[in-house]
């Protein structure tokens, strides 16, 4: 039996184990899964001195009461997420992009993200978690991955095998901005929707709905016709495609989604912005701006070296 | 052969291999799918195939659209090589409790039940794809006599081993989930099993299925 663990006192909303996700699954019907923001959930581990891949926990909304048992352990969070430290009758305010020492008996509030949806906890250390299909990813619709394929639950540990050696506090400059213009390719069934139903996609807000979670990103706001057919034959999705169905209403497709699906796709959310995307708490407004494939794949290369320039910033 | 290559938004190919769906196009679409797997080219994250379409997702941090256009474009892949399947024989029963919309079917079909079950396990059918969720395979093709729409609300909750008919396809529910498909009757055999780490579903896109019917009784006593 492991003595080093967190116990949960409260598991937070949607709180689980997630990692860079799995491959080449597509074709049997698993999704890729994963952290839904790739950059926060890196910063995390590398904050912590973890392998940048390690797998850590995810939260939505509001995050874990977690209660420490055993030696000085390092953790951090990442996101924009109000946190507090309870040692004996002490309450530490915590603050993201900086590492915690935690000590025995020592209790973590994750209070709640701030006017956005995905937080992320790493520990300085190496969790015990089985993995499956080379990732730890919890995929909570098909009950894949670590935890048995489930959300944190009360009562539950977090058993830790080994704890990092180096304690040094580590920390980062940093403040998540937000973005309204989420930038798109055309679908491959643009043409399906009126001269209206596009001016109305490209130019009107949108507003996220309460109906989103891992698999799906709903949008609430005017109607996009569709004038040749409502359905396709069914065919492969990716993360980012904006589909619409019938109601008019589009729907993004986010980390744990369908690997198939049968709406015709308006547009493709491009990569560099999938990680402000999803982001986006319920209510938030959302306008679409049209990229072409060039400029998507220097938009990404910009986002990937802001990455690389903030993980060598910690 | 392709068609067609795409864009899928800035990290995915939309190989398309033409408007029509029926086997000959969809086993194109399986030699592609498994060329390209056997290939393990650097970057490429996700394969899938369906119908008439397979779709190549890629890691943009290691490739890009043009480069891996090419890099499909350019591979040899043999067409005329016979598609390596196997055959799977899947137990139904079709008893009251599991048939929760043969009576909708004879309605809808104007064909008795008796008919309806007579073709259904007289038939051979092939995979065109798995998917939607794990597993679940996409069975053609139903007789155009036997071809209904899908349920106008669709069910919150389709038990696990459902096996379910829509246009000219079957399926086979591989664990609960919400569905529309007309649900006829249900199978023991599991079809996917998560805990496998090679292969975990039994039915992969180019084989055979032929379900037979077994009684309750069988059923029950099926994976004892």
């Amino acid at each position: 039996m492991t003595k080093t663990y967190f116990e949960v006192i409260r598991p937070g909303i949607n709180s689980t184990f997630q990692d860079m996700g799995r491959n080449n699954l597509y074709h049997i019907g698993i999704p890729f899964s994963g952290a839904m923001d790739n950059r926060n959930y890196i910063l995390s581990n590398r904050l912590v001195g973890n392998d940048l891949e390690s797998p850590v926990l995810e939260f939505a909304y509001q995050g874990p009461l977690l209660r420490y048992q055993g030696n000085k352990i390092n953790i951090a969070i990442t996101g924009d997420v109000n946190f507090t430290i309870k040692r004996n009758e002490n309450l530490i305010n915590g603050r993201c992009y900086e590492s915690f020492i935690l000590e025995h008996d020592d209790e973590l509030d994750i209070l709640s993200t701030n006017k956005s949806v995905y937080g992320y906890l790493a520990f300085g250390g190496k969790l015990d978690l089985e993995y499956q299909w080379s990732s730890y990813s919890v995929n909570t619709k098909a009950n894949i991955g670590s935890n048995n394929g489930k959300k944190l639950e009360t009562n539950q540990r977090i058993n830790i095998s080994f704890i990092n050696k180096n304690l040094n506090n580590k920390k980062l400059n940093y403040i998540n901005t937000k973005i309204e213009n989420i930038r798109i390719i055309k679908g491959t069934n643009y043409d399906y929707f009126s001269e209206e139903g596009k001016n109305i996609f490209l130019n009107k807000e949108f507003y996220v709905s309460k109906l989103s979670d891992r698999m799906g990103m709903r949008l609430d706001g005017p109607k996009i016709e569709n004038i040749v057919d409502t359905n396709i034959k069914s065919e492969g999705l990716i993360k980012g495609v904006i589909q619409v169905p019938a109601d008019g209403n589009p729907i993004i497709m986010l980390s744990d989604h369908g690997t198939i699906g049968g709406y015709p796709k308006i547009g493709v959310v491009i990569s560099a912005d999938y990680d402000k995307l999803v982001q986006l708490a319920p209510g938030t407004k959302i306008k679409f701006k049209e990229v072409d494939l060039a400029s998507a794949e220097a938009l990404f290369k910009l986002y990937e070296l802001e990455t690389q320039n903030l993980i060598s910033q910690i | 052969m392709i068609k067609n290559i795409s864009n899928l938004g800035d990290a995915a190919l939309y190989c398309d291999f033409g408007k029509e769906i029926n086997k000959e196009t969809n086993i194109q679409v399986i030699k592609y799918f498994k060329g390209i797997q056997k290939e393990n080219i650097e970057g490429i994250n996700n394969l899938t195939p369906s119908y008439n379409k397979l779709i190549i997702s890629f890691d943009l941090r290691k490739k890009n659209f043009k480069d891996l256009k090419k890099q499909i474009e350019n591979l040899e892949i043999d067409e005329s090589e016979s598609l390596k399947n196997k055959k799977v024989k899947v137990p139904v029963s079709c008893d009251e409790s599991f048939s929760l919309d043969i009576k909708r079917l004879e309605e809808k079909l104007k064909i008795k039940r008796d008919v309806i079950y007579e073709r259904f396990f007289n038939k051979e059918f092939f995979c065109y794809m798995t998917g939607f969720i794990a597993g679940m395979p996409f069975l053609g093709d139903l007789d155009k006599g036997m071809r209904v729409k899908r349920l106008e609300t669709p069910r919150v909750k389709v038990p696990k081993g459902s096996i379910g008919l829509t246009e000219q396809f079957a399926n086979i529910y591989t664990y609960e989930s919400p569905g529309g498909w007309n649900i006829i009757g249900n199978t023991p055999l599991n079809i996917f099993d998560g805990a496998k780490e090679v292969e975990p579903n039994l039915i992969n896109p180019g084989d055979t299925v032929i379900f037979n019917e077994i009684s309750l009784s069988e059923y029950k006593s099926y994976n004892d």
